[in-house]
């Protein structure tokens, strides 16, 4: 009976409190940015990094709100994670796999939202 | 008898490689001086923070990354090897063209005389946890030819992006690799290719998942644009 009760209890629990990801971090993903994606994509984000001039394709300038709104989250999280050829873009991005957890490249996919997306012009 | 010869040889040989290494005292200093910039002691440090803060490349395992003559040479006479320093955003200045490095903002290596830098070269050697990791490969120095090795590089694998292959040529943030071959132990070069975090947990080098012939092309195209052949006699 009483396994009955505590069964019972959990299913409730299941129901009213569902498991649910945790959300991304946009904050957390700035920081992220910053370590990972400056070098190329630049301090503010719009694709001017230090080694930009020596690159042969333009990084992404991921403050362009028309170009970053034709991209899934979806999309962004596997060039992150696979590289620029998962996407097929250029072999220059490389693939961050070895350097951020997956939900680490979620926070910084919300973070490229809220770059490109909130208050750009 | 034989092995009496063996073993009084390996005694001397012993002797005359510890017979270089710094007093206890000595060691203490070269400790405390260079932890002022540099992680000293294991284990890898994962935390993101403290790869945004620290001032220089980690020397635990020195022992198992660099070659003793460079050290011994660049200790006393210091050369920027990571053009935009440690930590590239930290030494990054906006501008109207884009980004650049403020080279305002970068500061030296202390030199040493000879006598110390061969002390504190000694003591890093001494420095040699990751062992493991380099017995694991199995790299034997070949070469490629250059305009192949380049293209390599900088086209299929994208090095370029963050590292130089000549003084002139190749990205800021990353260190520079026309020098590494003088600079680094080739089966660290290998190792480090292979699986960057497990040396750094926190590396800004990415894992590019290549098989071991492509580790072993990019190793000998270092070799190959570091290490002149020798001129006929």
């Amino acid at each position: 009976m009483n396994k009955l009760f505590i069964l019972a209890v959990f299913l409730c629990g299941s129901i009213l409190y569902p498991r649910q990801a945790p959300a991304a971090d946009a904050v957390h993903g700035e920081t992220l940015y910053r370590v990972y994606c400056t070098q190329c994509h630049g301090l503010n984000g719009d694709g001017k990094g230090i080694n930009a001039p020596q690159l042969s394709v333009q990084p992404r300038n991921h403050r362009d709100r028309a170009e970053m709104s034709a991209r899934t989250d979806d999309d962004l999280f596997k060039a992150i994670k696979e590289g620029g050829q998962a996407v097929n873009k250029s072999i220059l991005m490389p693939n961050w796999d070895g350097n951020m957890t997956d939900d680490e490249i979620h926070d910084v996919v919300a973070y490229l939202r809220a770059l490109c997306c909130a208050g750009a012009k | 008898m034989r092995t009496m010869i063996a073993l009084g040889g390996a005694a001397l040989l012993t002797a005359l490689s510890v017979g270089s290494a710094p007093a206890a005292e000595s060691t203490a200093k070269i400790q405390k001086d260079c932890a002022v910039c540099h992680q000293m002691s294991g284990p890898a440090n994962a935390d993101l923070k403290a790869r945004q803060t620290r001032k220089g490349p980690p020397l635990y395992f020195a022992g198992n990354k660099f070659r003793r003559d460079w050290l011994e040479a660049w200790l006393q006479k210091p050369t920027r090897i990571r053009p935009a320093g440690d930590f590239a955003p930290d030494h990054t200045a906006k501008g109207p063209e884009g980004d650049a490095v403020d080279a305002a903002s970068l500061s030296g290596h202390p030199a040493v005389d000879a006598a110390a830098a061969k002390e504190i070269a000694a003591y890093l050697m001494t420095l040699a946890p990751n062992t493991a990791l380099l017995d694991k490969e199995d790299y034997i120095p070949g070469r490629v030819p250059a305009r192949i090795g380049a293209m390599d590089f900088v086209k299929f694998k994208g090095c370029a992006g963050c590292h130089k292959d000549t003084p002139k040529y190749g990205g800021f943030s990353g260190p520079e690799l026309h020098t590494a071959w003088q600079r680094l132990q080739p089966p660290f070069i290998v190792s480090y290719i292979r699986d960057p975090a497990a040396w750094e947990p926190r590396t800004l080098m990415p894992n590019k998942h290549l098989n071991t012939a492509g580790i072993h092309k990019l190793a000998d195209y270092l070799r190959t644009i570091g290490e002149k052949p020798e001129k006929a006699k």
